[in-house]
């Protein structure tokens, strides 16, 4: 059941080398700031990272690369980050490519306690290779297995002492069901409030998936591609 | 003379009728909406989890929790909705998105699209292309016509890593637009006072050359 934690040193306080982590977000959008931080402080090792993106140099999972703390990245895109590049090239740091669907329903299998699944993306390309196919209608999938971790840091926006999220627009994102899929997960939040504040009608996670919760501090939000109209404008 | 990339967007945007859902790919793909001939019933969908997704914000209605999956600043238009990347891929994948338009570093005659990776030399990841091919029932790609050495990217097979498999439909380059059929590259339209011989010449694959090919009307 969930326990509340004072900040982000205490909630990641355990997480030791080795260890398989989530990490919700979509480029900078979600990210648990927090957490991330945290975990840089610790000067853990060998770590493996899932997560959509890695971040951008000096933001986000690119803090962890900074230190070198990543021995493997999961992930669909990671063209935003030059310093990752760098490490790869350098045969410093493992990647796993995954089509970004096929990597969100990986961990939502995890989520659901549901071992494995058929898909049709990547079929006929290198990411078949190895993988069993199997004929449904005529069509070929591949074989796609769950995805789980050892920890999953996400970030809400409002969470009350029973665990409930809430999170706002475009930063449910892999957060969400990240929040299920892994043995702890740490909920970093921008308001924690008291059970009872939160309308149950609009929960996005329910409680029961969340061990650790945290009201965050010093939220950056920082924009990667920051486009603006002018008024009037017509789009 | 060849389109430059809002000639490519223009051309794109006649492909789309009202009462469509959409998914736009970065780059040349993201400037089809300022062409859609207004009062079409569009809905964009970005797989970050967005549905409905409109314009760019003014100064004011910036805000960080907002993005597009080329991780833009974006709006969202009345009837949108958000969701998790779960849900998104699954709207995807299930066959609800009429059409997607990507770019592409190679096309084959037979629909292979190759656009995620040069091996040794560019490692960014396939993001959502491979799912969207794979779950979008239209597929259009806006591309070059050659690469920046003049060699043709629309080949008999492609060299490159796949990104999907007899996935491609429709085919628009800076020279043409192409649809692709069982027998090859079909040649639809020229792009304006582009020559079927210069055409011919830039395209490697299989091109079938119907007897009359119109100019673009743009």
């Amino acid at each position: 059941m969930v326990r509340i934690y004072p900040d982000g040193d205490a909630a990641v306080a355990d997480i030791q080398d080795n260890a398989t982590i989530m990490s919700g977000g979509f480029g900078l959008c979600g990210i648990p700031e927090n957490s991330i931080k945290a975990l840089v402080k610790r000067n853990i090792k060998n770590l493996t990272i899932i997560s959509n993106n890695a971040g951008v140099n000096g933001h986000g999972v690119g803090l962890l690369l900074e230190q070198k703390m990543i021995k493997k990245i999961i992930g669909s895109y990671v063209g935003e980050n030059t310093l990752f590049e760098q490490q790869l090239l350098a045969g410093l740091i493992d990647v796993e490519l995954i089509p970004q669907g096929t990597l969100a329903t990986r961990i939502q299998m995890a989520a659901m306690g549901i071992p494995a699944f058929f898909c049709l993306a990547g079929y006929g390309t290198e990411i078949a290779i190895g993988k069993e196919v199997r004929t449904f209608n005529g069509k070929s999938y591949l074989m796609e297995h769950a995805l789980h971790a050892d920890f999953s840091l996400v970030k809400a926006w409002r969470g009350d002492t029973a665990g409930n999220l809430v999170f706002k627009k475009t930063t449910r994102n892999f957060s969400v069901a990240m929040a299920k899929a892994a043995q702890v997960t740490i909920a970093e939040v921008e308001e924690l409030v008291e059970a009872g504040a939160i309308d149950p009608d609009t929960v996005d996670v329910p409680g029961i998936y969340v061990s650790r919760i945290y009201q965050g501090k010093d939220y950056e939000k920082k924009i990667e591609n920051l486009k603006i109209r002018q008024q009037n404008q017509v789009v | 003379m060849a389109l430059d990339k809002y000639g490519i967007a223009k051309r794109i945007a006649q492909e789309f009728k009202s009462d469509l859902y959409v998914n736009l790919g970065i780059g040349i793909p993201t400037l089809v909406p300022n062409f859609i001939k207004p009062g079409l019933r569009l809905f964009v969908q970005s797989e970050n989890g967005l549905l409905g997704m409109g314009p760019y914000p003014t100064e004011d209605e910036v805000d960080p929790d907002l993005i597009n999956a080329g991780k833009e600043t974006v709006t969202i238009l009345p009837g949108g909705s958000f969701f998790d990347s779960v849900e998104s891929f699954g709207m995807i994948r299930s066959g609800r998105i009429d059409v997607t338009v990507l770019g592409a570093m190679e096309v084959s005659e037979t629909g292979d699209l190759a656009n995620w990776k040069i091996p040794n030399k560019m490692v960014k990841g396939m993001g959502g292309a491979m799912d969207l091919v794979a779950g979008a029932k239209f597929i259009i790609v806006a591309m070059q016509h050659t690469d920046p050495q003049g060699r043709s990217k629309l080949k008999s097979r492609c060299s490159l890593p796949l990104t999907g498999l007899h996935c491609v439909n429709k085919i628009v380059s800076d020279l043409a637009c192409i649809e692709i059929t069982d027998q090859g590259f079909l040649l639809l339209e020229r792009a304006p006072g582009v020559s079927v011989e210069e055409i011919k010449q830039k395209t490697e694959g299989k091109l079938i050359v119907p007897d009359f090919v119109p100019e673009m009307k743009l």
